[in-house]
C-alpha cells in the first residue's frame, strides 16, 4: 500500500530524471550537500573573526563587499545545510515508508538516528556565530532551554545579559564547536554506511550538477543575509527564523522547554526502538553448502549488504569458502543468482548449489521453470522473470507467457535463460524487476545488466540470438507498461524465425575448482 | 520533444527545490516577544552564607589534630539557601527560597526567570537574605522605571558591588 503511494508520488520524478532521480539518491545527495557545506564553511572560516564585535562585521563583509565569492559562499553555505536537512529528512521518511529500519537493516537506521542530533547541533550552532539579532535571539532561547535541564552548574543564559558578559574566548568555543561537530558527523556517517557494500555516497554526476547550479542561481538572486547586529540589551523580538532548523524554538516559548526535551527526546527514543517495535518476521537466510562452493568468491562479490566473508577452506587446502552472516544478510538471494553451482543443466539428482535460499532453493525455482516451460504453447513463447517487490508478474500469464517470480532479479542465475531457451521451449525471455536506481536490494537490477552484458560473472553464455533475452525494469505500480513492453518484445520475436535448438541442450557436468 | 519536456521538467523540479529551501530559510518570520512588551530578567548567581557559623577549635581539639592541619577556625562547606522576592507595582510577581548548586550543597544559588511585562512606567522592587535564618531581608532595592517597548531590563545581583544591580 504504502509502497504504491509512495511509487505513485515518486512517479514524476522518475520520468523527469530517469535513473538519476533525486528521491532514488537522497542519501548520497545528503553527502553531496555536506560536501559543499564544508567546501564553503573553509572559504568562510579564512574571514571569519572571531569576537562578539569582529563577528558580525566579518560577515557583514564577505556578503556586501565580497558579495561576488563570500557573498555567494555565504548563501550556499546556508542553503546547501537547509538542503542537508531537507534531503536527510526526506530520506529518513523514505526508509521508513518503505519499512526498511528492522533486521539486517537496524544497523543502518539506528546510526541515522545520531546524524539528525548532529545536523541540528551544527546548523544551530552556525547561527550564533553571525553574531546578528537571529543569533542573539538563537544564543539565549538555546541557553534557556539548555538551562533547563539543571545540569550546568551557572545558567549559560547568564553570558548574554550584557554586551559586556559576552568573551572572545567564548567565540572561540564557538567556533571549536563549529568546525569540530561537524567533523565528527562526517565522520559518523561512514559508521552510517559501513555495514552495506558499496554505499551510494556521491549521487549521479546530473544531480550533482543540477544541485550545484540550482544552489548557485539561488545564492545570486536570494543571497543570505545578517539581521542586524546583536543588541543584548534588547530583545530580538521579530526574527526571520530559518525553519528547517529552528522550527522547534517557537515550541519553546508555547509548550515549553520541558515538554520540547519531551518531544525531542521521545522522538529520538522511538526512532532508536523502532527497529525491536512489533511484529519480528525473520526471514531465513543464505546457507552455504560446502561440498558445492569452489572458492570463487561471487556471491562476496555480489552481495548487497556485506554479509558474505571469504575464510579458509576446512577441508580442501589453498581454497575458499564463503561463509554468511545471519545478522546481516538480508535474504535477497542474490547470491544463489551469483553461484557458478546454481547451473540447471547438472544433472545431480537434486540440484544443490554453493549458496541458497532455503525459502527458494535453486531446484526448487528449476522445478517451477519446468512447470512453466511445460506450460507454454502457440508462437512467440516467451517466460518472464520477475522479482517479488516489483511489478508482479502473474498477471501476465497466458498461453505463450510463463512467469516466474523471484526474490530479487539477479537471484535468476544467467544459465537459467540458457536453458529456458534451450530446444526452442521457450522463444525469448523477459527479465524484469525494481528499477536500477531503486531496487530494493540496492544492486539486482545493475547485477542482472552486468551479467547479460558480459560485464560480471556469471556471465551470460546463450549462444541464441541476443534477441532472445530482454530486460525491462518495472516498479510495483508499473505493471501497465510492462505488459505493453512484454507484448512489444513478442512482436519483436514472432518476425524472428523460431529457435533453434542450440549446443547446451545436454545435461553437463559443472567442473569444480 | 521528449528530452526537451524532461529538462523542462528537471528545471522545474529544481526551481521548486530552491524555491522551497529560500522561502522557509528565512519565512515566515517570527514574533517571539509582542511589540508593547519589555522583557524583565530576574537572575543572580551569589553563594548563600555557611549555613552553620565558623567555630574556634579548642586547644585540646588542635593538639588531636596533626601539625599541618592545626587551623583554629573550622567552618563547614554547606551554605544556606537564599530567599528572593520581586514585585512589580507593589504585586510580588516571583518569591522562591533558592538552594544551593552541588553534592555538598556549597555551591551558588542561581536564578534565572523571564518575565515579559507591559512597556510603560513600573514601580519594581526586590528583595534578598542569603541565609534563610535571618528575621528579615538583608538586601533590599527599589526603583521607578520606564521601560521602553522590547527593553531587556535586567535585575541582577552582586554582593560585591553592593547587592541588587537594576539595569
Ligand atoms: C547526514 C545524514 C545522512 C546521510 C548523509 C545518509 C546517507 C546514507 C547513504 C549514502 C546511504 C546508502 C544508500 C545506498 O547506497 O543505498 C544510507 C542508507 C541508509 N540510511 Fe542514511 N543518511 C543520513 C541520515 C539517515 C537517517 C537520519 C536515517 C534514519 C534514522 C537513515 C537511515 C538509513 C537507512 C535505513 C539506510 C539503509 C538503506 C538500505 O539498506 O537500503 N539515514 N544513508
Ligand atoms: S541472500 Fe542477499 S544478503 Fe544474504 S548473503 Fe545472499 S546476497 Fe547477501
Ligand atoms: S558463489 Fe558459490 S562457489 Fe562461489 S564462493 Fe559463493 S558459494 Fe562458493
Amino acid at each position: 500500500m504504502i509502497r504504491r503511494a509512495l511509487a505513485r508520488l515518486e512517479g514524476p520524478f522518475e520520468r523527469v530524471f530517469g535513473a538519476a532521480s533525486p528521491m532514488h539518491h537522497l542519501g548520497g545527495l545528503a553527502f553531496f550537500l555536506f560536501w559543499i557545506v564544508a567546501a564553503s564553511g573553509i572559504y568562510l572560516y579564512i574571514f571569519f573573526e572571531t569576537s562578539p564585535d569582529g563577528a558580525f562585521r566579518s560577515v557583514e563583509y564577505l556578503t556586501r563587499e565580497q558579495w561576488y565569492a563570500g557573498g555567494v559562499m555565504r548563501s550556499l553555505h546556508r542553503y546547501a545545510s537547509d538542503g542537508l536537512m531537507l534531503t536527510m529528512t526526506l530520506h529518513l521518511l523514505r526508509e521508513l515508508a518503505l519499512g526498511r529500519f528492522k533486521g539486517f537493516r537496524a544497523f543502518s537506521w539506528v546510526t541515522g538516528v545520531p546524524l539528525i542530533w548532529l545536523v541540528f547541533f551544527s546548523g544551530i550552532n552556525g547561527y550564533w556565530l553571525v553574531w546578528d539579532r537571529l543569533a542573539q535571539y538563537v544564543a539565549i532561547a538555546t541557553s534557556e532551554w539548555l538551562d533547563w535541564l539543571g545540569v550546568f552548574g551557572e545558567p549559560i543564559a547568564r553570558n548574554f545579559l550584557h554586551a559586556g558578559t559576552l568573551s572572545e574566548r567564548f567565540f572561540t568555543l564557538l567556533v571549536f564547536l563549529h568546525l569540530g561537530v561537524p567533523l565528527f558527523l562526517l565522520a559518523f556517517t561512514y559508521v552510517h554506511v559501513a555495514r552495506i557494500s558499496r554505499p551510494k555516497t556521491s549521487p549521479p554526476a546530473p544531480l550533482i550538477l543540477g544541485t550545484i547550479a540550482a544552489l548557485l542561481a539561488l545564492a545570486l538572486v536570494y543571497p543570505a543575509t545578517s539581521q542586524g547586529p546583536a543588541q543584548l540589551n534588547t530583545v530580538a523580538a521579530n526574527v526571520a527564523l530559518d525553519w528547517f532548523f529552528l522550527q522547534l524554538y517557537p515550541l519553546l516559548d508555547t509548550l515549553g522547554h520541558g515538554p520540547v526535551w519531551a518531544v525531542a527526546g521521545g522522538v529520538t527514543l522511538l526512532l532508536v526502538t523502532l527497529p525491536w517495535l512489533g511484529r519480528r518476521v525473520r526471514e531465513p537466510v543464505a546457507v552455504v553448502d560446502p561440498a558445492n562452493c569452489n572458492g570463487c568468491g561471487r556471491c562476496f562479490a555480489d552481495c548487497p549488504f556485506g554479509a558474505v566473508v571469504m575464510q579458509p577452506h576446512p577441508d580442501r587446502p589453498g581454497h575458499e569458502l564463503a561463509v554468511v552472516d545471519p545478522d546481516l544478510c538480508g535474504a535477497c538471494g542474490i547470491c544463489a543468482g551469483a553461484c557458478p553451482s546454481s547451473t540447471p543443466f547438472r544433472s545431480v539428482a537434486e540440484l544443490v548449489t554453493g549458496i541458497d535460499m532455503p525459502q527458494r532453493p535453486v531446484h526448487q525455482l528449476r522445478a517451477e521453470l519446468e512447470h512453466a516451460l511445460d506450460g507454454l504453447t502457440g508462437e512467440a513463447k516467451v517466460v518472464v522473470f520477475g522479482c517479488d517487490r516489483a511489478a508482479d508478474v502473474h498477471p501476465l500469464r497466458g498461453p505463450g507467457v510463463a512467469t516466474v517470480s523471484l526474490m530479487c532479479a539477479a537471484q535468476l542465475p544467467p544459465s537459467f535463460v540458457d536453458y529456458a531457451l534451450r530446444e526452442g521451449r521457450a522463444d525469448g525471455v523477459l527479465v524484469t524487476g525494481c528499477r536500477t536506481s531503486d531496487c530494493w536490494f540496492r544492486f539486482g537490477a545493475d547485477w542482472v545488466e552486468q551479467r547479460f552484458a558480459h560485464a560480471r560473472e556469471p556471465h551470460l553464455r546463450t549462444r541464441a540470438a541476443r534477441e532472445r533475452v530482454r530486460v525491462a525494469w518495472a516498479g510495483v505500480t508499473d505493471l501497465a507498461t510492462l505488459r505493453t513492453e512484454l507484448e512489444r518484445y513478442r512482436a519483436d520475436l514472432r518476425r524472428l524465425a523460431p529457435a533453434a535448438p542450440h549446443t547446451e541442450s545436454k545435461p553437463r557436468r559443472i567442473a569444480h575448482g | 520533444m521528449a528530452k526537451l519536456l524532461r529538462y523542462a521538467g528537471q528545471v522545474a523540479f529544481y526551481g521548486l527545490f530552491i524555491g522551497f529551501i529560500g522561502y522557509f530559510s528565512t519565512s515566515p518570520a517570527y514574533q517571539h516577544l509582542p511589540a508593547d512588551q519589555a522583557l524583565v530578567k530576574l537572575t543572580f548567581s551569589h553563594p548563600g552564607q555557611p549555613k552553620e557559623p565558623c567555630r574556634e577549635r579548642s586547644a585540646e581539639e588542635l593538639a588531636k589534630l596533626p601539625p599541618n592541619m592545626r587551623i583554629a577556625r573550622q567552618c563547614a562547606r554547606e551554605r544556606s539557601p537564599v530567599a528572593v522576592e520581586f514585585a512589580l507595582d507593589g504585586k510580588v510577581v516571583y518569591a522562591a527560597t533558592l538552594a544551593p548548586a552541588g553534592l555538598q550543597h556549597d555551591g551558588n544559588s542561581t536564578l534565572y526567570q523571564r518575565l515579559p511585562v507591559a512597556a510603560g512606567p513600573h514601580r519594581i522592587s526586590a528583595r534578598l537574605k542569603d541565609h534563610v535564618a535571618l528575621p528579615d531581608y538583608n538586601y533590599a532595592k527599589q526603583a521607578e522605571v520606564v521601560l521602553a517597548p522590547g527593553q531587556v531590563f535586567v535585575m541582577d545581583f552582586d554582593a560585591r558591588h553592593g547587592g541588587f544591580i537594576f539595569k
